[in-house]
């Protein structure tokens, strides 16, 4: 035999591997994305919006090297992650936020939000969300000055409007369907999104698109945006709220399949997910009924996220034993 | 047919049994046959041989007195030239009888032909003991202390495990093809021996022309209380504790074993061997055996005698076609990759796999951060948390570990095959395990030894006081 032909590795089992990587789920969940932001790009123009889109993926990414560098860590940009947390970001940002605003909430996303914590995987908080609630907090007259679809962001023709979650809170519902005739055109209007808002939250169908892609591709768990949305739809009449229209409205499809799901601030259980999932429903309609903001999306995210640890202690049952171990 | 599966977990890898329509081929015997005296799970066996003697096929060359325990053959006829320790496909090197064929193929004496009908229990038992027979599906416990349940345990099912889920392995699928009534009739000896009152015999749906084959044997020939079941593709699904789950419903209790539940379960390899060896008076000496992967010429199913090495098993498969990188004994989920051409076919080698430089990719060495994804989770057959036992054992928390179930992974290979991040969850959580388990040994003999020194320091208090009585009992006396 010739010696030349042989020359072993040894290596333990399995010695095949599934084709996903990291790199290319986070790629399917730009896919996921991009539907949703075409349409704010449609609904709020290219003139600002695009602008605000493209610095915050590139802030994002310089924020992510940055973080690298000051905590010592292999540079990966490769995986995809920090375009997602620009992307992320910018689709939750008001269509007229300036531009110098936006580079604040991408560094404070991306450090703030991720690599103060030791870099992928080991944030406990959506870094989008961190980087927007920082943003709220710090100018929340910019987060909150909202564009009419279809006119200018800025200039003499610029149109300012109130997002449909905001007339409810101020002055009911009944006024926001006299704007609209009916509540088929109410619900049409926030379907196809066709309102004032973040410039990726507003259409409901785009975003639902992207998260039916998700759920298909495996990439994220149907029972968080299931359980989410699905609580909301059940607890909004409570308060007098129209359940259909409280799950369209506002950031909730966003939230619930983009935000909500972010691996590493996500349970890591089945049965955990599911009462994550309620939990965020819970907690937007508590927010957003008697809170000071007419939307609760980000603080239930960012609030139930706390909670991780505990959901993840609703375990599988293990194969063999006879009821769950506790860890 | 019935269609089960068990739940929850599991994967489908690509299945590339590109061998599947390849019949079974006898390789012809090796020049050199390297007989490892160990072959199976338990009591190693010594030589009955010495070097310059010759034997005959079908000789007891190796024995032993413990009860878990299977004798080994020589497999070919011959002188015997070595009797040493030599690379074993398990790992480390094992004592080997070395024997160098002289071509006559001569047996130590005519197979005789039994009939099920005049064997008793006990007989049979006796000689799937003698003719060396063990699980082949690559675990290697001795089949007959399988199938002698201690005082108290009953056996109720049995399983034929058709399943085959491994990638690129077709050695059962081609055994229930080609050797159907052998399989059938190992089945009927297993149960006669065990008294079972069903059988079932469980194939993967990607196999159903075996299914079907063997389902309609089964009937024909009016064999009442077997059942040929369909199991959905899906890996780990001829898992011993998947397979129970899938078609049973029941659970094996965690450290414990399917007689725990009633149930053994047997791969349908190991059922035409013991047709073979308590019908046909033959003993195992030779076995099917998937040659597959992209660096052998000539892949397909053989028929390989037990001892010959992969340098002469790759001559006799056409060769290389490039360079050998890696080779893997059994499939490529749970099968060992070798460190040596020099390693034989043993009575546990259900396939051989040759890859090149491409092996590197397959599974790439190479580590990114955990994204608690949780892919391992939802995939886990056990319902383990293998990111947590990965992060524990990296931490060497072995108490951590342990609380998460650790001892529990069947090292099915799932968890790593899901990692996006291409971590080596598999291999940490065996080191963990490992790990648990010699903690747990060590912590017994420290307990072991404190009661001993408990004992004895509770005899010396109590000769002491005696010793006092007795003084004082004196002095009493001298006062």
């Amino acid at each position: 035999m010739d010696e030349k032909m042989i020359d072993l590795v040894v290596t333990s089992s399995p010695h095949v591997r599934d084709k996903v990587k990291v790199s290319s789920i986070m790629l399917d969940v730009i896919i996921a994305l991009i539907p949703a932001t075409i349409a704010g790009l449609v609904f709020f123009g290219t003139k600002h919006t695009l602008g605000v889109i493209l610095i915050s993926l590139l802030s994002a990414e310089i924020a992510e090297l940055l973080g690298a560098w000051m905590f010592r860590k292999p540079v990966s940009v490769k995986d995809l992650s920090a375009v997602i947390t620009g992307l992320l970001l910018a689709l939750v940002l008001p269509p007229s936020s300036p531009y110098w605003m936006v580079i604040v909430g991408a560094f404070s996303a991306v450090i703030l939000g991720k690599w103060v914590f030791g870099g992928i995987g080991s944030n406990p908080f959506n870094p989008a969300l961190v980087g927007r609630a920082v943003l709220m907090i710090s100018w929340p007259v910019y987060m909150t000055r909202w564009s009419k679809p279809f006119s200018p962001v800025f200039g003499p023709n610029a149109v300012t409007t109130a997002t449909p979650l905001n007339i409810i809170k101020l002055h009911g519902f009944s006024r926001l369907l006299a704007q609209y005739g009916t509540r088929a055109n109410l619900y049409k209007a926030l379907f196809i999104g066709n309102v004032g808002g973040c410039i990726g939250e507003t259409s409901a169908l785009l975003l639902l698109i992207g998260g039916l892609y998700l759920i298909i591709r495996g990439v994220i768990d149907w029972k968080i945006p299931a359980a989410y949305i699905g609580t909301v739809f059940v607890l909004s009449p409570l308060f007098g709220r129209d359940p259909l229209f409280s799950i369209l409205a506002g950031g909730l499809f966003l939230g619930a399949f983009f935000m909500a799901t972010d691996y590493s601030s996500s349970p890591i259980t089945s049965k955990g997910r599911l009462w994550y999932g309620v939990a965020l429903g819970f907690m937007t309609v508590i927010i957003r009924q008697f809170g000071a903001y007419p939307e609760g999306v980000m603080f239930s995210i960012l609030i139930v996220q706390l909670f991780v640890p505990f959901f993840d202690k609703l375990l599988p049952h293990v194969y063999g034993h006879r009821k769950e171990v506790k860890s | 047919m019935k269609l089960f599966t068990f739940k929850p977990g599991g994967v489908h890898p690509p299945e590339n049994k590109f061998t599947k329509d390849k019949p079974f081929v006898k390789m012809s015997p090796p020049s050199i046959a390297v007989i490892p005296l160990s072959q199976h799970i338990g009591a190693p066996n010594t030589p009955t041989v010495k070097v310059g003697d010759y034997v005959k096929i079908g000789q007891v060359i190796g024995t032993s007195s413990g009860f878990v325990s299977a004798p080994v053959h020589a497999t070919v006829s011959g002188e015997v030239i070595a009797i040493e320790a030599r690379p074993h496909p398990l790992g480390k090197n094992v004592q080997a009888v070395v024997i160098k064929n002289d071509f006559k193929d001569e047996w130590i004496e005519e197979p005789k032909k039994r009939s099920l009908e005049e064997l008793s229990k006990e007989e049979i038992l006796k000689l799937i003991r003698e003719y060396g027979i063990v699980g082949m599906g690559g675990a290697t416990f001795p089949t007959a202390v399988k199938l002698s349940p201690p005082k108290g345990k009953v056996i109720e099912t049995l399983i034929a495990n058709g399943a085959e889920c491994e990638p690129y392995l077709t050695t059962d699928y081609r055994t229930m093809l080609e050797f159907t009534d052998d399989v059938i009739d190992g089945f009927l000896v297993e149960m006669k021996a065990t008294s079972a009152k069903y059988g079932f015999i469980a194939v993967e749906d990607n196999k159903k022309d075996a299914a079907e084959k063997l389902d309609k044997r089964v009937k024909e020939r009016g064999i009442k209380n077997v059942e040929v079941v369909l199991v959905k593709t899906k890996y780990p699904q001829g898992g011993e504790k998947q397979l129970i789950k899938a078609v049973t419903g029941k659970e094996v209790p965690a450290g414990g074993l399917p007689l725990d539940v009633g149930v053994v379960v047997q791969n349908v390899g190991t059922l035409k061997a013991i047709a073979d060896a308590v019908l046909n008076g033959k003993p195992l000496i030779e076995r099917g055996t998937t040659i597959s992967g992209t660096a052998i010429k000539e892949p397909g199913n053989y028929i390989i005698r037990i001892g010959t090495q992969v340098t002469e098993v790759i001559e006799k498969a056409g060769g290389l076609t490039k360079k050998l990188r890696k080779l893997i004994f059994g499939g490529p989920m749970m099968g060992l990759a070798q460190s040596t051409v020099e390693v034989p076919v043993i009575k546990g080698t259900s396939g051989i796999l040759f890859f090149g430089e491409e092996a590197l990719e397959m599974a790439p060495s190479e580590e990114s951060p955990c994204i608690r994804c949780s892919r391992c989770v939802d995939f886990c057959p056990i319902g383990l948390m293998p990111l947590l036992i990965d992060h524990a054992w990296r931490r060497k928390d072995l108490k951590e570990a342990e609380a998460l179930n650790a001892t529990d992974c069947i090292e099915c290979g799932t968890c790593s095959y899901v990692c996006p991040a291409k971590r080596h969850l598999t291999e940490n959580i065996r080191y963990a395990k490992q790990a648990i388990i010699k903690q747990r040994k060590i912590e017994a003999a420290k307990q072991a030894a404190f009661e001993k020194l408990k004992a004895l320091r509770e005899k010396q208090a109590k000769e002491a006081a005696a010793k006092k009585a007795e003084e004082s009992k004196g002095g009493k006396e001298n006062g």
